[in-house]
């Protein structure tokens, strides 16, 4: 039975890293029918996933050379204001060929961002380390991959955590079904992660940290499907969640908090102020900072690592020959994507962990002697 | 740090800086409120639960306690009553006993002080019939006597004598 069931995953598996390579063989600059077979262009490929994009792409067809994704609309802000249309309009084009023309603003993605050309140009020119030189990136706003993935994770929390909520409000004080399954897991939140580290004041913070938890764990899970969502491993995202702890451990900072960062008791006076800078730097700069990009790095390291040994079937090819290389790098991208799904859940624990500490350092009060 | 930078799309840092807030604010209305309060009440109810159970043992364990002490005490009393029953009874029997020694020593007395005033009454009667009787005989032999005159003599004689005698 169980040996039935390890087969079913494994096919299962194969099926989804079969459709991922599908997915690697799909395109990186948007050429038809470019394969890719070198380091190079697999590097190449690793790094544009790992970025976030314009459409939802699921796979490319190299015979005919057509892409299949769904596109995202794409909401920028330009000179002219505020336009929106769907990614299509570019044709699956990142190289900023494909100029698309709204009312006065001339917009082009290059490397999966959207420019907006300067007056007057009609082509994308670049400098030699390729840059544009003649455009200008804008405010994107857009339903990109990565939102797309928070609306997505918003609204499985949503569902989830609201039938949890309904089942108590119905009188059940045990949930049923799949609710209780999340039960435990707020109260692990709760009673291992709030209390130890926040103390009586738990309260208050829950919802963030809740809500924070199961939202970055959801994202890493959500990373880890074909799907390749990269939502934590987007800069900005965890730049916004660590700002998020930083605004609440400094604006509910007690008392004693301030005193001792600003102030610090029991030191000579001479001292005090350089201790100060150097608290203030901590929790403004550097603690914010430790958050974001143990985040970021985890699990952008994660997907390159995932990648990089699924890419191993095409680079080992000509060491080892098809079956032994695909083998290979199934045997070694199944066993780090177990490992992965450890680090989805160990990343959302220890930003949760760590922001709960801060809060604790800041909300603490000390008792005077 | 170039390319770091390069990634950083204030877009997407707007966009999720929105969703993170909105997200927070429904799932604290919808979701962590009452799942939070919820889960408090039960576990509350359940310390409830608990608190009272164990307040039911101590109950329990002092009213058998008290229970004991009741049924010792019953018994101490019970011990009581038979005793002063028991001692009343002595008490009763024994001053029965004395009244009826009294009584008895009573009626003994009146017995004998009737006894004795009897005996008085019939030795008087007795002393007054010996005496009328030896008054009798004494008037037979005086008459006998007091018939011869040498014979008066001799007892006139006789009587003096012993009178001086005496």
């Amino acid at each position: 039975m169980v040996a039935t069931k390890s087969i079913q995953f494994i096919a299962a598996l194969a099926f989804i890293f079969t459709s991922f390579s599908a997915f690697a063989g799909g395109s990186d600059n948007g050429q038809p029918g470019n394969t890719i077979d070198t380091p190079e262009e697999i590097k190449d490929y690793i790094a544009h996933h790992l970025k976030d994009s314009h459409d939802f792409h699921l796979f490319t067809d190299n015979e005919s050379g057509t892409h299949v994704s769904f596109p995202l609309p794409v909401i920028v802000w330009t000179n002219d204001g505020l336009k929106t249309f769907m990614s299509s309009a570019f044709h699956h084009d990142d190289n900023g060929e494909v100029i698309v023309e709204k009312g006065d603003a001339r917009l082009v993605k290059l490397h999966s961002k959207i420019y907006e050309l300067e007056e007057g140009a009609t082509s994308i020119n670049f400098d030699e380390e390729n840059h544009p030189t003649n455009a200008h990136k804008v405010l994107d706003f857009s339903i990109t991959k990565s939102v797309f993935g928070m609306l997505l994770a918003g609204i499985l929390m949503l569902l989830g955590f609201g039938a949890l909520a309904r089942g108590y409000k119905k009188g059940h004080s045990v949930p049923k079904g799949f609710a209780r399954v999340l039960e435990p897991l707020v109260i692990y939140v709760r009673d291992d992660i709030a209390k130890p580290n926040i103390g009586k004041k738990y309260r208050k913070f829950m919802g963030f940290l809740l809500t924070v938890f199961f939202f970055i764990w959801i994202l890493n899970l959500l990373g880890l499907t074909p799907l390749g969502f990269n939502v934590t491993g987007q800069i900005a995202v965890t730049v916004c969640l660590a700002i998020f702890t930083a605004i609440i451990y400094l604006f509910s900072g007690s008392k004693d908090f301030w005193a001792h960062t600003l102030w610090m008791p029991g030191v000579p006076v001479i001292l005090r102020p350089i201790l100060a800078v150097i608290e203030l730097i901590g929790f403004v700069i550097i603690k914010p900072f430790s958050l974001l990009v143990r985040l970021f790095a985890n699990m952008t390291a994660g997907h390159f690592v995932v990648m990089s040994l699924i890419a191993l079937m095409i680079t080992m090819k000509e060491a080892f020959g098809p079956v032994a290389s695909t083998g290979m790098s199934l045997v070694l991208a199944l066993f780090i994507s177990v490992i992965e799904i450890l680090v989805a859940f160990l990343q959302a624990f220890i930003f949760t962990m760590l922001s709960s500490l801060f809060i604790g350092m800041a909300v603490e009060e000390h008792e005077h002697h | 740090m170039e390319t770091l930078l390069n990634d950083f799309s204030v877009g997407l840092f707007i966009m999720q800086a929105v969703i993170l807030l909105i997200l927070i604010l429904l799932m604290r209305k919808f979701a962590w409120k009452p799942i939070l309060d919820a889960l408090q009440s039960r576990e509350d109810g359940i310390q409830n639960a608990l608190d009272s159970a164990e307040k039911a043992k101590l109950e329990m364990q002092n009213l058998t306690a008290s229970n004991d002490k009741l049924l010792k005490e019953a018994r101490a009393e019970r011990e009581v009553l038979l005793k002063e029953a028991r001692e009343m009874k002595e008490t009763m029997i024994s001053s029965a006993k004395e009244e009826a020694q009294v009584q008895a020593n009573a009626m003994i007395a009146q017995a004998q002080a009737a006894i004795e005033s009897e005996k008085k009454a019939a030795m008087a009667e007795l002393k007054s019939h010996v005496a009328s009787l030896s008054l009798e005989i004494a008037e037979k032999v005086v008459r006998q006597e007091l018939s011869n005159k040498d014979k008066q003599e001799a007892l006139v004689e006789s009587m003096l004598g012993e009178a001086t005698l005496n």
